[in-house]
Parts: structure tokens; C-alpha cells; sequence
């Protein structure tokens, strides 16, 4: 395929599903390691409540107000779990169950309650996303790389995920020494000062604005996936957290670059026409990845007995 | 219109509606009662997303044998298909790697959802695909539901709620006491299998009306609901599927009533509407009743605490505690004990050391084990014991000013 | 007779309690609405081995979370060195209970002990060789040297224990708190871990631990305090440990053919 095409048609979707799957694989990572990985599934379901109230205090449909309703709304679901969790003293899961259901519940009235069909504001476009059309109509080819005035017509998503990935590799470096510690053992962390519970928040925030950031362009479904296949299927390759990131990174990579090729491209070499969703591919083929770590990975057991020498 | 709905005057259709919603609000709110109690109840999210793919095959495959591909029963079949394929993957996933169950269920919803939405872009792209409403699952639709179909939810909530009165001792012993229910030669693995039987049959059937994501509300909001007002299981599961029914009818009631009132949206309120009054005013484990139990109960260690530092002359470090000896008139402003703070911090010595002989004591440990430093002694002795006690301790002894 | 034990302590005086390890006064900690720990006193000498003993669910961990910061009591004050617990986080060591973690981390012996280095390194500060110096020799003081790149899912449970007990003495501390370092570890680490805990002691620091194996007591603390949500008895084991405050302590728990056998265990 020429430049002429690519960077046009593929470059951006692609760059855009790849920062999305890395994004929200990173603090999937540790998520999966405390034994939260719903609150990725949470918090994606909220999204759509927050987003709806947002577009009904506004009236428009712009990305600021709506980013700030959708995090706003994830906040609020993480405090509530918490709350119901401790005041009730329900288990996590069924507490997260509660909350994102009845949020979600919410959010499909009011959109139902109001006049939104003149806009650009549906559940299927919360749930699917739309990257295969956040194209790059002034790009002419690789050079265009360097144009400036080319690359003012770059699609606004692509600059707010790769944001969004800066911060959250950041988050990451800076805190890991903490996370590590108090995933693993969080009373230990206590004695040595480190506020676990503020901690804890902090990174279900992180995950939240990955959530946010990647949902307005890939929709929620991927964003579950990369939360929790990539750091599952690293599990299974490794036994050592450093490396365990690492794997995770590239398996989100891989989903979303083979994941945007199979559904633009697949049904074309089965002979069909229309290509299918992009943001279901990528979720399909991390599942895939997941499936050939769980049957050969090399670490896909538990420990088991201590060894002997 | 809203009464009308409610006494079921709208319609054949919507009485058929109502009355599937009713009879699925149950069947949801028990078989719910059972995944909560084994801390499973996000399975059903698992169990739900994955039965998108396999309503868009079985679609895909009636299109493809001449059908219409719109047929409720064949595409309810190939959602129950996925959705059992999904589980298998679920338990081999748990059981065989090293992934909690959590991460696995997250993996499944996910992965399945994902490809549903695939399959649902193909559809979208068939000549017939145009109007196969099959997105009215993901958020259930009964507006304009076809005679046929309504019969259906009613038939297969009936349904549903028959299996579970059969099955619902052996799936309560499991639930309840797995252990228990093993060494009484219960097959547990396979009552498992049929609790997951059942959460799949009630998502199945609600499918049409709440939608694939919100049916996961109607099994998860009823028991946590009922679990505040009882400690007893068995009453847990009659009240979640009163709560369960009662959500369903009203849900199903008030949709019917308006336009623009979704079915689903509007069940899953009316049950977060009953847990939130729960959540708040339920006796003993409701929020309030919490805090001002906790409250009360803080505000008795403070005193007994300061009483006692009282009675052996100890100064008193904690503000908490001086302000409540001295808001009971126990000690006057500048700290010394007043004439009723003596006697009381008296008393208060006097018991701790009744509870020092009870607690050295073999015969009394029964009652000693309910020691918490806050008990009465004569809550747990009689006045003979008492006296006893008393007996072996000494004459009371004064407390200094 | 008896003597009752006090229940909102002596003032700190002015000689000597400063520099105690450990003060504890008027500690009330409830899970609920009933307290596992009511209205406790405790006093820590420096340079001494301290038992925590008690009955199941007597409150032995929870005064030593509570102590840590682990959880929140619901009234009382805790002093490590005569300042706050904040002030004195440096110096304190902790070995939790093994089980309380989950053993299937993906990590490696080593980097666990790193742990313990977590306030000298900081949030971004580089292990350097003289980290890794530091961590391999407290390895090999708990004689796990060369499990170093082991994963901790493969150690068996007295081998864990041992990477707890080194990560505490990678903190470098001057009281240690222990949360039943001996339970369900096998011969060989129970001698090692008491080794190293004299040597402790021996170097002036404090060790205090929970344990629950009455018949090792003598042989290996000086002093002892007992439990059961109130504190029972506080001092050298030749005086606090009798049969007396056990009985008070246990109850009917106890056969009293047993607490008499005890107690005539020579400190």
C-alpha cells in the first residue's frame, strides 16, 4: 500500500486504536493484579450516563464537556461501589454490579427522554466507537508528516490519546515502586507511609481518564478488552511484573494493529465487500491472544508445589 | 395511565409484557440470590454479554437456510448456545490457568462482546440486515412487540421460574453450605451447572425485554437488596424475588403507561430505587441505623474507658472522652469527679474486676467468652453468681476524690 | 489476689520512657461494634524480645496493626521512640503474617527484599549496587542466598517466611514487629529465624512478636504480655508468665495440668 493511501485512510485509526489499547492495558495491569479487573468494566458502562448528562447541561456536542461529564461519571461510580462496599458491607462484585447497571440504566433513559437523534449521540456509538472514521482527509502521504498546515487537520483524537498515554506512562514510572509494593502487600505498604488508600484512588482515576480518552474513539467494548486480555496474556508469559508490562504493551499493540488490518481488510479476502467493526476486531483478536497464552503460555499455571533441590 | 398500566388495562400485548416481567423479575431476583450468595453474582455479566454472538449466528444461519432470520425462539436458541460456550471457556479458564475468576470474566464478556459486535457489522452488511432490530437485545425493546414474541417472555418466564421451584433445595443447600451439601452426597458440580443453567435461562428470556446489559441489574440488585432487611438466607431469597417481581411489574407498568419510558431502563430504576431505600433505613445494616449504632458505641467506649481511669485515678489523655464524662455531669470542668462520677467509675472498677474472676474462671466460660469490655456483667450472670463473685473479691472499696 | 490490670496508663515520666520503643495507652480498636483490643497499655523496653500471647481471636494481631497504623483504633495513643507513629516510620520494622499476601505475584525473592529498601530509594531512585549488596546479605543472614532469582510462588511456607524476615531487615530498623513468624514453618526455619531475632537483640534492638506456641516462650523471649482484648499481664517472663495470668488469659482454654507444666518452663 502507498503513503498516499495509508497515512490518509490507516495511519491515524491505527496510531489512535494503538495508544487507546497501551493506554488502558498499562493501569489494566496492576487492576488485574489487585483482582479489580471489573472496575474497567464499570467504568466503561458509566461512560454513558456521564456523557448524556454532560451533552443535557450543555446542549452541544463538544469533547471538552463530554470528557468531563464521562470522567465525572466514573468518579462518581468508583466512590459509590465504595460506598455501597463498605456502608453495606456487600462484596465488590456484586456492589460494582449494582452501581454501573443502575448508572447505565440512566443513561439510556435520559437519552431516550431527550431529543438527541438530530445529534451524534447513541448507545451503539458508546458501545462500538467509530474508529475507522476518524481519518486524516489533508494528508497526502509521508511527507505530510512534516506539514504544518497538514497537520492541523489531523483528527482532534488522536492528539487527546496520545496525551492521555503520556500521562498515564508517566503515572506509571513515577508510582511504581508504590504500586508494586502496595498490590502486593498492602498492610506492609501501610508501615512505611505509603497512603495506600489514596494510592488505590489514584490509579482507578487513571484508569478512568484512559477510559474516557480511548471511548470517545474506539468505543467502550475495546476499552474492557485492553483493560483486562493484554494484562491477563502477559500473566501467562511471565512471572515478573517488569516483564509482565512489557508483554502486556506489545499484546495490546498487536490487537490493535492486527485487529484494525482483520476488519478492514478480512472480509475482503473472503470475498465480501464491507469491512466490520474495527473496535470488535480488536477485542476478538486480543481474546485470540489470550486463548493461545491460556493453552501454551509458559507461565499459565499456578506455582504449585514448592521445588525441591 | 399509569394506573391503567398498572392494573393492566393497556392492552393484551402489554398485559403479556407485564405480566413476562413479573414472572422474570422473579425468576431473575432467586436465581440471583443463589450466584450472590457463592460471590459469584458478576458471572451473570459474563453469561450476558456472551450471548450477543450467538444471537447474530443464529441470524446469520436462518438468513442463510431462507428465513427471515427474525424468529425469536431461533435466535433465543443461539443465545443460549454462545452463552454456554462462553461459561465452559470461563470455568477453563479458572480452572486451568492461573487467572482469578474476575479477570476471566472480564476477558469473556469482553471478547464475546467484541465479536458480537463484529457479527453484527456483517449483518448490518446483508441485503436483509436492514431492518434486523437485533440491537434492540443489547437494550431489550418491547414497543411494538409482536403477539407471538410477547407470548414467548410470558411462557419463558413461566418456565424459568417452574425449574427453579424444583431445583431450589439442592441449589440453596449448595449455596449455602457447599461442604455440607458434599458430604451429604449432593452432586455439587452439577447442581453448579444447573445454577448457571438457570442464570443463562433467565437472561435468555429477558433478552427481549431488559436487554442484554441490564438483565445482569435484575440478577444482582434484588438479592443485595433483601439482604439488608434479613439475616436468614432462606428469607433472602423470598424477598429477593418479591423485590425482583415487584420491580418488573411496576418497571414494566410505568413503561407501558409513556412514550419514551425503555422497558429495561425503567425495571432496573425501580429496583435501584428499593436498594437505595434499603441501603439507607434497613434496621441494623442500613446506613443510618450504622452510623448512629457506631456512633452510640464509641461514645460507651469513651465512657467506660474514662470511668475507669477515673476510679484508678489515671489521667485522662483523649478530649472525646473528657467531654463525654463531662456533658453526663460524671466530672465538672476542671476535670475532678463529681459525686455521681465517683460512684459510677466505682461501679465501673467494681464490675471489671467481677469480670476478672468470671474470666479466670473455668466455670463461668461460657459467660466470659462474651466478655468485650462493654458487656454488663449482669446481662450474662445471675445476682446469685453475682454475689458469689463479690464474696471471693471483698468489701467495695472506695474510689478517692 | 489479682491485680488488675491498669487501664489508661502512667504519664510517660520523665526519666527513661522517652526513649521506649514502644507505649501504648488506652488502645481501642473494634471491628464492628465489638472491640478486639479494649482499652489496652503496653510498654516496650528497649533491647528486648517481647511476646504478644493470647488466645484465638484475642486481639494479638490487631494491637499490632493497630500499633503499625494498619488499622484505626477507635481511641488510644500509640509512641514509637516518645514521638508519633509518622514521625518514627523509619525505624520500625514489620514481618506480617505470611498468608495475609498472595504468593502468585509475579516477582522474585530479591525484589521483594528491595521492598524493605522502599524509604531509602524513593519513589525514583536507582537500585544501585550497594542495594543489592544490602539485600543479598540479609538473604543471606535468613540463609536464602541463593534463591535470590526464585519466583515466591515456588518457596515453601518456612522459605517465605524467611523473605518476610529479610525484607524487615533490609529496613534497618530499630524495633521490629513480628505477626507470627512461626507459624506453620517447618524446624529448620524456626531455629534460623530465632537466630537471627537474638542477634537482634544482641546488636540493641527491639524485637516484639506475636507468637502462639506456649512451650517455646521461655526458651525464647524475656518478656511477655498477655491478651484477651483486655491486657491481661505485662513483664519479664519469669513474673508475668505463670499460672496465674495464663489461666486469666485462656480461661477454661487451658487445661490447668497444662498452664502449670508451662509455667514451670524455666525462663
Amino acid at each position: 500500500m502507498s503513503g498516499a493511501e495509508f497515512v490518509p485512510l490507516s495511519l491515524t485509526p491505527l496510531l489512535i486504536g494503538i495508544f487507546a489499547a497501551v493506554a488502558c492495558a498499562l493501569p489494566g495491569n496492576f487492576l488485574v493484579l489487585r483482582r479489580q479487573a471489573l472496575i474497567g468494566d464499570a467504568i466503561s458502562h458509566v461512560v454513558l450516563p456521564g456523557i448524556v448528562v454532560a451533552f443535557l447541561a450543555t446542549g452541544v456536542i463538544a469533547a471538552g464537556p463530554m470528557m468531563l461529564g464521562a470522567g465525572g461519571a466514573a468518579v462518581v461510580a468508583v466512590i459509590l461501589i465504595e460506598a455501597i462496599r463498605r456502608l453495606g458491607r456487600i462484596e465488590p462484585g456484586a456492589a460494582m454490579g449494582v452501581v454501573f447497571t443502575s448508572m447505565f440504566a440512566v443513561g439510556v433513559l435520559l437519552l431516550e427522554q431527550s431529543d438527541t437523534s438530530s445529534v451524534h449521540l447513541d448507545v451503539e456509538h458508546a458501545l462500538f466507537g467509530n474508529l475507522e472514521s476518524l481519518i486524516w482527509l489533508d494528508a497526502t502521504g509521508w511527507a505530510s508528516l512534516l506539514d504544518p498546515d497538514a497537520l492541523r487537520g489531523v483528527p482532534v483524537e488522536l492528539p487527546r490519546i496520545a496525551v492521555t498515554l503520556v500521562g498515564v506512562i508517566l503515572f506509571t514510572v513515577i508510582f511504581w515502586r508504590p504500586l508494586k509494593l502496595s498490590t502486593f502487600d498492602e498492610g506492609f505498604a501501610r508501615t512505611l507511609g505509603v497512603r495506600t488508600n489514596v494510592l488505590g484512588m489514584a490509579l482507578v482515576i487513571v484508569a478512568a481518564i484512559s477510559a474516557v480518552a480511548a471511548f470517545d474513539a474506539v468505543g467502550s467494548i475495546i476499552v474492557i478488552a485492553m483493560f483486562i486480555c493484554p494484562p491477563a496474556a502477559a500473566r501467562l508469559m511471565t512471572n515478573r511484573l517488569e516483564h509482565q508490562i512489557g508483554w502486556s504493551v506489545v499484546f495490546a499493540v498487536a490487537s490493535a494493529v492486527l485487529g484494525y488490518v482483520l476488519a478492514g481488510y478480512g472480509p475482503l479476502w473472503l470475498g465480501a465487500r464491507d469491512a466490520v467493526s474495527a473496535a470488535g476486531m480488536i477485542a476478538t483478536v486480543s481474546g485470540i491472544i489470550l486463548a493461545i497464552t491460556a493453552v501454551a503460555g509458559p507461565c499459565r499455571t499456578r506455582s504449585g508445589a514448592p521445588v525441591q533441590d | 395511565m399509569i394506573v391503567d398500566a398498572l392494573l393492566l388495562q393497556l392492552g393484551y400485548n402489554a398485559t403479556l409484557v407485564a405480566l413476562g416481567a413479573t414472572l422474570l423479575g422473579i425468576s431473575a431476583g432467586v436465581t440471583g440470590t443463589f450466584l450472590f450468595l457463592r460471590k459469584r453474582a458478576l458471572v451473570s455479566d459474563a453469561i450476558s454479554h456472551a450471548t450477543l454472538p450467538g444471537v447474530c449466528l443464529a441470524f446469520i444461519i436462518m438468513v442463510g437456510m431462507g428465513g427471515d432470520g427474525r424468529n425469536l425462539i431461533g435466535l433465543l436458541a443461539g443465545s443460549a448456545v454462545s452463552a454456554s460456550v462462553g461459561l465452559l471457556c470461563l470455568s477453563w479458564l479458572t480452572r486451568h490457568t492461573r487467572l482469578a475468576e474476575d479477570a476471566a470474566i472480564g476477558v469473556i464478556l469482553s471478547v464475546f462482546f467484541g465479536l458480537g459486535i463484529v457479527l453484527l457489522t456483517v449483518i448490518q452488511t446483508m441485503s436483509s440486515g436492514r431492518q434486523a432490530g437485533l440491537e434492540g437485545f443489547l437494550l431489550g425493546s418491547t414497543a411494538g412487540m409482536l403477539w407471538a414474541d410477547a407470548m414467548v417472555v410470558a411462557v419463558g418466564g413461566a418456565v424459568v421460574l417452574a425449574l427453579i421451584l424444583l431445583l431450589r433445595r439442592p441449589m440453596t443447600l449448595v449455596a449455602f453450605d457447599p461442604e455440607y451439601a458434599a458430604a451429604r452426597g449432593l452432586p455439587v458440580d452439577r447442581i453448579d451447572l444447573a445454577m448457571m443453567g438457570l442464570v443463562m435461562a433467565v437472561t435468555v428470556v429477558g433478552l427481549k425485554i431488559v436487554g442484554l446489559i441490564l438483565i445482569v441489574a435484575l440478577l444482582i440488585i434484588p438479592p443485595v437488596t433483601a439482604r439488608f432487611w434479613t439475616e436468614r438466607s432462606d428469607r433472602v431469597v423470598l424477598l429477593a424475588g418479591l423485590i425482583g417481581g415487584f420491580s418488573g411489574y411496576v418497571g414494566a407498568g410505568l413503561s407501558a403507561s409513556a412514550p419514551n419510558l425503555p422497558t429495561g431502563p425503567i425495571i432496573v430504576l425501580v429496583g435501584f430505587t428499593c436498594f437505595v431505600i434499603s441501603l439507607l433505613l434497613a434496621p441494623n445494616r442500613g446506613v443510618l441505623a450504622a452510623v448512629l449504632g457506631h456512633l452510640r458505641f464509641q461514645r460507651r467506649v469513651h465512657l467506660r474507658q474514662g470511668l475507669l481511669a477515673l476510679a484508678q485515678s489515671q489521667p485522662i489523655y483523649e478530649n472525646l472522652t473528657l467531654r463525654l464524662l463531662r456533658r453526663a455531669d460524671l466530672v465538672r470542668a476542671d476535670g475532678v469527679a463529681t459525686e455521681t462520677g465517683r460512684a459510677r467509675a466505682a461501679k465501673a472498677l467494681r464490675d471489671e474486676k467481677r469480670w476478672e474472676v468470671v474470666r479466670a474462671d473455668q466455670a463461668h466460660e461460657a459467660a466470659a467468652a462474651l466478655y468485650d469490655g462493654l458487656r454488663d456483667i449482669e446481662t450474662v450472670l445471675t445476682r446469685d453468681q453475682i454475689v458469689d463473685i463479690d464474696a471471693r473479691i471483698g468489701g467495695p472499696q472506695g474510689v478517692g476524690a | 489476689m489479682l491485680e488488675l490490670a491498669s487501664t489508661h496508663g502512667t504519664v510517660p515520666g520523665e526519666t527513661g520512657l522517652e526513649n521506649s520503643p514502644l507505649v501504648v495507652r488506652g488502645l481501642t480498636v473494634s471491628y464492628g461494634q465489638k472491640p478486639a483490643v479494649f482499652s489496652v497499655d503496653m510498654t516496650v523496653q528497649t533491647g528486648t524480645m517481647t511476646a504478644i500471647i493470647g488466645p484465638n481471636g484475642a486481639g494479638k494481631s490487631t494491637l499490632l496493626k493497630a500499633v503499625l497504623g494498619i488499622v484505626k483504633p477507635l481511641s488510644g495513643q500509640v509512641q514509637v521512640f516518645g514521638k508519633t507513629l509518622n514521625a518514627q516510620r523509619g525505624r520500625i520494622a514489620y514481618v506480617p503474617q505470611r498468608a495475609s499476601v498472595d504468593w502468585d505475584f509475579p516477582t522474585r525473592v530479591i525484589d521483594v527484599v528491595l521492598m524493605g529498601l522502599y524509604r531509602q530509594l524513593g519513589l525514583l531512585g536507582r537500585v544501585r549496587a550497594q542495594h543489592m549488596a544490602r539485600a543479598t546479605d540479609c538473604l543471606d543472614r535468613v540463609g536464602m542466598r541463593d534463591f535470590a532469582n526464585r519466583q515466591i510462588g515456588q518457596l515453601s511456607g518456612g522459605q517465605q517466611q524467611r523473605i518476610f524476615l529479610a525484607r524487615a531487615l533490609a529496613q534497618d530498623a530499630d524495633l521490629y514487629l513480628l505477626d507470627e513468624p512461626f507459624a506453620g514453618v517447618d524446624a529448620a526455619t524456626e531455629k534460623a529465624i530465632i537466630s537471627v531475632l537474638k542477634s537482634l537483640r544482641a546488636e540493641g534492638k527491639t524485637v516484639v512478636a506475636v507468637h502462639h506456641d506456649l512451650t517455646t516462650v521461655a526458651e525464647y523471649f524475656d518478656n511477655v504480655f498477655l491478651i484477651n482484648t483486655r491486657k491481661v499481664a505485662e513483664g519479664p517472663v519469669a513474673t508475668a508468665f505463670s499460672a496465674d495470668t495464663l489461666q486469666l488469659t485462656y480461661g477454661g482454654r487451658l487445661a490447668t495440668a497444662q498452664i502449670d507444666q508451662l509455667a514451670q518452663v524455666p525462663g
